[in-house]
């Protein structure tokens, strides 16, 4: 009742409009959309990206993760299996575990007073329960099996963790549906990953902003002149969008053609992209076959805040955590194989300089979102145009389109009634 | 004269701070043989041994295409630096090589805007040595935290 009286409190700044094709701005500052996002979308029926399952080699690993605002322990249990639950005691709410990861034989023990948890987030001790001598101590009535931090719903896929909250999430195959997942399988499939780096990114912006620039394959080849440049990404060379059915999810591909363009509607349109640019050192762009089907590009986005990305060798997972309406952490892990030749390792380690906080292709987006976030600042009863290619969410044959930032809004609407 | 190494790698460290909170870009690769190393990383990675960087070069000729592309290619707001160095450790000389740490402060200046603490962290440096310069085999940026506020155009 609260979550529906937010939204139609946010609504009443200014309707949504019915069509995918305009996003009022307040959603991007509203502190009510924000708080009802953590219950429809972060708590609510969807599947968070967690970790690899390669982080959490042996049973008693853990580490410590966000989805949305809650803070979530994510650990190998001493059975093999892999367990999520919220990082908050069950007694006075205080943070079980401040390690970010780590190895534990023995349970989870609560600083404040002791409260002991397994691998599981089972409650399994209370100091003192039955007093001091006699004195003091719980209640008879109280059952150390009732209380506990909420437990998450985890789904392995492709070495990937998922987590949820939701007891209505459908499983995750269904979920990514068969073409998703096969774009996940493309990259992960058959093979251990290794992280190789993990970063943070502190986005001055909202999280759905970050969201919509990593569904936008339409920027991608004006923003950024690095990719242009080095022919990496070009909207010309053949490539396509997928957007899923439920519009949530999303891929971008495309595959080099060295041979291609030139003259192409960049130079007619006179967008920064000729600029006869060259590498003193072009070691950086010199990979390895990795993937026979030969697309050098393909960036992947499960709703709502897990992307996959393959650029030529460079492979990372990144995870999305807001932590405020106007701020956004973006995690970064870089990922290497277990059968890497050490060649092929430093290939990668090479070309992670195309993305990241620094990366050659990626550091505008970082900002960029920020521009957007002061741009909207007295802007809250406007909205964005999201038009090109059309109206509709839906998969694209040229890349010259904003089908799937609509697909995004499509999924976000639906999860937050609006 | 005598070998001076702490001299020459104090002088070297204040003129690298100098050259990039000057703007100098362009001569920022000079001060590293041709066949560096540069990585930045942080303490984090650097304890799991974890091996990619936020950036990674093995070459000086990758530092210029660094600065190329910061200067042609890549969109940021004006920003500038201001380092704050201390003094370099010496942690071995060889007589060729001379390995030191050095602890830094970065602020970092948005536009016209606020000073704000942009990075904190060590220098993991390797020196060549000759009689009157010293010039960066290596150096590994290893900030404090992982985290990097919006975007990391400027070299530390």
């Amino acid at each position: 009742m609260t979550q529906h009286l937010t939204a139609e409190s946010a609504a009443a700044k200014s309707a949504w409009p019915p069509a995918l094709t305009r996003v009022p701005y307040w959603v991007f500052q509203d502190e009510a959309i924000y708080r009802a996002e953590q219950e429809k979308i972060f708590r609510g029926p969807n599947w968070h990206y967690l970790g690899l399952t390669e982080e959490l080699p042996k049973p008693g690993d853990f580490r410590t993760t966000k989805v949305g605002d809650a803070s979530v322990i994510v650990t190998r249990g001493l059975d093999g299996g892999i367990y999520a639950f919220e990082n908050r005691c069950a007694h006075r709410g205080a943070l079980i575990c401040l390690d970010k990861h780590g190895h534990r034989e023995k349970d989870f023990a609560c600083a404040y007073h002791g409260w002991t948890y397994d691998k599981k987030g089972n409650l399994t001790g209370v100091a003192f329960k039955n007093g001091v001598k006699g004195k003091g101590g719980m209640p008879a009535s109280f059952r150390m099996e009732e209380h506990g931090p909420r437990k998450l719903r985890v789904a392995l896929f492709q070495g990937l963790i998922f987590g949820s909250f939701s007891d209505a999430v459908p499983p995750i195959e269904d979920c990514l549906g068969g073409e998703i997942s096969s774009r996940i399988k493309r990259v992960l499939g058959g093979r251990v990953p290794v992280v190789i780096g993990r970063f943070t990114q502190v986005l001055p912006n909202n999280w759905k902003l970050y969201i919509e620039n990593v569904k936008d394959s339409y920027h991608a080849s004006i923003l950024h002149l690095f990719f242009t440049t080095f022919q990496l990404n070009r909207l010309s060379q053949k490539g396509a969008i997928i957007v899923d059915a439920s519009g949530g999810h999303h891929v971008s591909y495309s595959m080099i053609d060295r041979q291609e363009d030139k003259d192409s509607e960049y130079s007619r349109q006179r967008l920064r992209s000729d600029s006869g640019y060259r590498l003193a050192d072009p070691s950086l762009l010199e990979g390895f076959e990795e993937f026979p089907d030969g697309i050098s590009l393909q960036i992947l986005s499960v709703f709502p805040t897990f992307v996959l990305q393959q650029i030529q060798n460079a492979i990372a997972v990144r995870q999305i955590v807001p932590s405020s309406p106007s701020q956004t952490d973006l995690n970064w892990t870089y990922i290497g194989f277990a059968d890497d030749t050490p060649a092929q390792r430093l290939i990668r380690i090479k070309q992670c300089n195309l993305v990241g906080p620094a990366g050659y292709i990626s550091m505008e987006d970082g900002c960029i979102g920020g521009f957007v976030q002061r741009g909207i600042a007295a802007a809250a009863d406007k909205e964005s145009v999201v038009e090109m290619g059309g109206s509709r969410a839906e998969s694209s044959d040229s890349r010259v389109t904003e089908a799937s930032v609509r697909g995004f809004w499509k999924a976000y609407r639906a999860c937050l009634n609006l | 004269m005598a070998r001076d190494p702490f001299r020459l790698i104090a002088q070297a460290q204040a003129d690298y701070a100098r050259c990039i909170d000057d703007d100098r870009l362009e001569a920022w690769p000079d001060f590293f043989s041709e066949s560096c190393v540069y990585k930045i990383t942080t303490a984090e990675n650097l304890r799991e041994g974890l091996e990619a960087g936020i950036i990674f070069a093995n070459s000086r000729d990758m530092l210029r295409d660094r600065v190329s592309a910061l200067r042609e290619a890549n969109i940021y707001e004006r920003q500038s630096y201001r380092h704050i160095l201390g003094q370099p450790y010496i942690l071995s000389d060889d007589g060729a090589e001379v390995r030191t740490e050095t602890s830094f402060l970065v602020v970092r200046i948005v536009q016209d805007g606020d000073p704000q603490i942009y990075a904190t962290g060590r220098y993991l440096d390797v020196y060549a040595m000759s009689d009157d310069v010293a010039m960066l085999n290596q150096r590994i940026v290893v900030c404090d935290s992982s985290r990097i506020n919006t975007l990391l155009a400027i070299p530390l």
